[in-house]
């Protein structure tokens, strides 16, 4: 399992010091806008006032004619695209869209959609060269929300979007982009055979990323035609595709950085300023330096679907899930691609249902173009089916873990969407929860528990690392997938315990994109699944270089020697030999044949779905409608934590993100179409203060595709809170939410409803 | 031969048909016989989808080999960090 190294699994499994920490927390570690070049320009965005607008002219000559001003870019400046799925590392994009989105055409479809970027010397004078530029509008109907935008007599933004996946083809263009489906068994017969049939209409708010960091970028393209950048993202090879393709360059022309990086998940998988850097760069033949503001980030850069969601599940008396369907209409912003393809691929797979039907639609309105956003799309439809288990729980007296476990999807079941799973961990983590002593603890009156369960696949991809011996034995690692939740240190200690080392002579970096292969982004719950094997891959050449060159050297035949314990040694001990540790053979290394290294290169498949199961006690406010989480409690299924301290920030992270999703997030919309709470201050996320500690317990049901047993763990975290959080509330109130978030308002006008001001009649 | 099952939205490229027969040894082999049956699922399964050979997911995987008796669904491509699938 562990490889031939010294110490079996030393490090894999621990919680070893993490190799970034240090420059971390001296402030000493470069993030996006930490990088500077000599002579660099500041750039700035000109950004559309309307959520929907034909683009009349754009005139920048007063903005060019002032004084400071290098460079002014707009429409103009990129080429126009046809409508086609064209593959861009792993991802399909569609590149018509792509370039209107970084820099909008014909129309602007968004508040906050980029007209025209400016690079100059200062950014007092970039501000102002925006105000210097004239764009005529004509304003058009707008349409925000989901339902609407499907309305016929909606405004239309696009012409040529056509629905994908109706029967007849449509004549006439429309706002759903695509509507997809996956079904099995008789759905009509699976709800004939239902004791208790439940049936509820759920909506999500579209809630934003929330990373910390907004997206920066420096950008220098040279003379000669080829560039440099250093940019805040989750995939330097992916930006470095894009741009390539947008701005019609060589991918080996470009060559990208990833800086440390404060936070993306999903939101920091696609371009936004990068190709107006290097083109504005290439404009004025200066480096040129772009960082967005928070309202920028908010208003013009993914955050993930709002949905409508309907779920209607039947069961038996004895609890037996016999119907299970759904229909999902989410958001995709102003284009096409919103996650309603996953949601539906989802919402009944941690379940075991003969009978499944799930219908989902693409929408598109004048809002940013969604993002990924950890387990893109599953949250939204498995809060809604989690929240009418609990239901069907209530209503057949069903202990709800018990009534989860008794239809647990397990190794052998047939997903709903097809194929059949090999072992999950999901069992495992309903029976730890129940263990808990979380889960027995009595409340009082306006607290409630809940629970909930949560699904999502985890991909591999194409990866590639190096191992280089140094000269003393020490040994460099460079991964081409940004750090985002402890690669680094878990790549470290699968290479010292697969060569056998000590876990601090390897220093793991990130390598840019002149440095290794392609290498896919960090996304899909993947880098550590799919670096881990590469790694393995690496350090198998090199345990077999060594062998060979000790063959030649101790004059024996490479299979008469082994690489163990650390060292290169006959399988047979003889007085003649003596064993080579890594360094000793360092230090002959140019003498034997040159330096000694491994290039992992793969394809990484076999990644094992991840399954959860979440539980949180919660304290309702009558007077204020405040919720405040109590005590929460998160079991996953690792498959095996490389580094159990990130796989606990992992899991700890995702429900923090899943309790703001649940009961303060949202966007707030104005008749106007514009975004009203575009801040932190207004936009209201979980902070410190706002959650208690979460225990985390780490499940480990072996991926038995991977050499250490590792399935991802970044994304099916985000998972369950939705529904657990929903539960939670019903069982302190008696109310069951159907929207999120349920915010305080929310929360007091229901609660007046039922039980009167103040929840007095409870 | 392998028996072939197609998830979602593919079965209106082949008039609704969802499940094949197939002798293909590969998933290279596969994407060319579905594509000889029918055509225009062609471009589709060349411009990404996933594979499931006996429960097993695999993207981006032509040479990964088809067993005699292997159960295949074809599935839309497992999102990670992108959104956009096809058809």
């Amino acid at each position: 399992m562990a490889g031939n190294g010294t110490n079996g699994q030393q490090y894999v499994g621990t919680r070893t010091i993490r190799p970034d920490g240090a420059d971390k927390v001296t402030g000493r570690a470069r993030f996006g806008a930490d990088y500077n070049l000599a002579g660099q320009l500041i750039g700035k965005v000109l950004r559309s006032p309307h959520p929907h607008a034909r683009i009349v002219s754009i005139d920048t000559s007063k903005a060019e004619a002032l004084p400071g001003v290098k460079a002014v870019i707009t429409r103009d400046d990129f080429a126009d695209m046809p409508s086609e799925f064209i593959p861009a590392g792993e991802m399909m994009m569609n590149y018509k869209d792509v370039t209107r989105n970084v820099m909008a055409r014909e129309k602007a479809l968004y508040e906050g959609h980029a007209v025209a970027a400016v690079a100059a010397t200062s950014a007092v004078i970039a501000k102002k060269a925006l105000k210097l530029i004239d764009v005529t509008y004509d304003v058009l109907p707008h349409v925000i929300d989901v339902v609407e935008a499907m309305q016929p007599g909606a405004p239309i933004l696009h012409d040529d979007l056509f629905t994908v996946g109706v029967e007849p083809k449509p004549d006439r263009p429309s706002n759903v982009a695509k509507r997809v489906e996956i079904s099995q068994g008789d759905i009509d017969a699976g709800f004939k055979r239902a004791d208790v049939i439940v049936e509820r209409e759920f909506k999500t708010a579209p809630v934003h990323q929330g990373y910390i960091e907004p997206h920066a970028v420096l950008a220098t393209v040279s003379e000669d035609g080829s560039a440099e950048v250093w940019v805040s993202t989750q995939g330097h090879y992916i930006v470095r595709a894009h741009c390539a393709r947008l701005l019609g360059m060589d991918i080996g022309k470009i060559r990208v950085n990833a800086a440390e990086i404060g936070g993306g998940f999903g939101g920091k998988t696609v371009v936004y300023l990068e190709p107006l850097a290097l083109a504005l760069s290439r404009k004025a033949k200066r480096p040129v330096k772009m960082v967005m503001s928070r309202e920028e980030v908010f208003k013009a850069s993914g955050p993930t679907s709002g949905a409508v969601v309907k779920v209607k599940m039947g069961a038996t008396k004895d609890g037996k899930f016999v119907a299970g369907w759904a229909e999902l209409k989410y958001q995709a912003g102003a284009f096409q691609g919103s996650p309603v393809q996953p949601g539906v691929m989802c919402a009944y797979a941690p379940y075991e249902i003969e009978h499944v039907k799930v219908v989902g639609y693409d929408v598109v309105s004048n809002r940013p173009k969604v993002a990924a956003y950890r387990a893109p799309g599953a949250p939204i439809s498995e809060y809604a089916v989690e929240s009418v288990v609990d239901e069907i729980a209530k209503k057949l007296g069903i202990d709800p873990i018990q009534l989860r476990m008794m239809n647990a999807a397990h190794e052998g079941t047939k997903a709903a969407y097809g194929p059949k799973f090999g072992p999950l961990g999901l069992e495992e983590t309903l029976n730890s929860i129940k263990k808990t002593e979380h889960w027995n603890t009595p409340l009082r009156k306006w607290q409630g528990r809940g629970v909930a369960s949560g699904f999502w696949f985890n991909i591999g991809g194409e990866t590639c690392v190096s191992l280089t011996v140094n000269e003393d034995g020490t040994v460099s690692l460079m991964a081409g997938t940004p750090d985002i939740g402890g690669l680094r240190a878990s790549l470290a200690a699968v290479a010292a315990d697969e060569l056998g080392i000590p876990y601090d002579k390897v220093r793991p970096i990130i390598g840019d994109t002149g440095s290794l292969g392609f290498n896919f982004l960090t996304g899909g719950s993947r880098s550590a699944f799919s670096g881990s094997m590469a790694i393995v891959e690496a350090a198998k050449q090199i345990k077999s270089e060594l062998c060979a060159r000790a063959a030649k050297l101790w004059e024996m035949k490479p299979d008469e020697i082994e690489y163990a314990g650390g060292h290169v040694k006959p399988k047979v001990a003889s007085e003649k030999v003596t064993p080579m540790s890594l360094v000793d053979f360092a230090k002959v290394a140019g003498k034997t044949g040159g330096p000694i290294g491994g290039v992992g290169r793969i394809n990484a498949q076999g990644a094992g779905p991840s399954l959860g199961t979440h539980l949180v006690d919660l304290e309702v406010d009558p007077e204020t409608g405040r919720v405040t989480i109590l005590r929460y409690t998160v079991a996953q299924d690792a498959g095996k934590a490389l580094h159990p301290a990130y796989v606990e920030g992992q899991f700890q992270g995702g429900a923090v993100q899943g309790i703001g999703w649940a009961l303060n997030e949202e966007y707030i919309y104005g008749a106007d179409g514009k975004l009203q709470n575009a801040g932190f201050l207004d936009y209201r996320m979980p902070v410190a203060s706002d959650v208690p500690k979460i225990d985390a317990i780490v499940v480990e049901v072996a991926n038995p595709r991977h050499p250490y047993g590792v399935r991802g763990v970044g994304e099916t975290p985000i998972v369950p809170p939705l529904g657990a959080i929903a539960n939670a509330m019903e069982n302190a109130t008696g109310i069951r939410f159907t929207e999120l978030p349920m915010s305080p308002p929310k929360v007091l006008k229901a609660l007046k409803e039922k039980y009167g001001a103040g929840g007095a009649g409870r | 031969m392998a028996r072939v099952v197609l998830v979602g939205n593919l079965t209106q490229l082949t008039g609704g048909v969802a499940e094949f027969d197939l002798s293909a040894t590969s998933v290279r082999q596969l994407f060319r016989q579905l594509a000889d049956l029918h055509p225009e699922i062609a471009p589709h399964l060349e411009e990404g989808v996933a594979v499931a050979i006996d429960g097993q997911i695999y993207q981006d995987a032509l040479l990964e080999p088809i067993g005699a008796d292997s159960e295949v669904f074809i599935l839309p491509q497992i999102a990670g960090g992108s959104l956009e699938d096809v058809p």
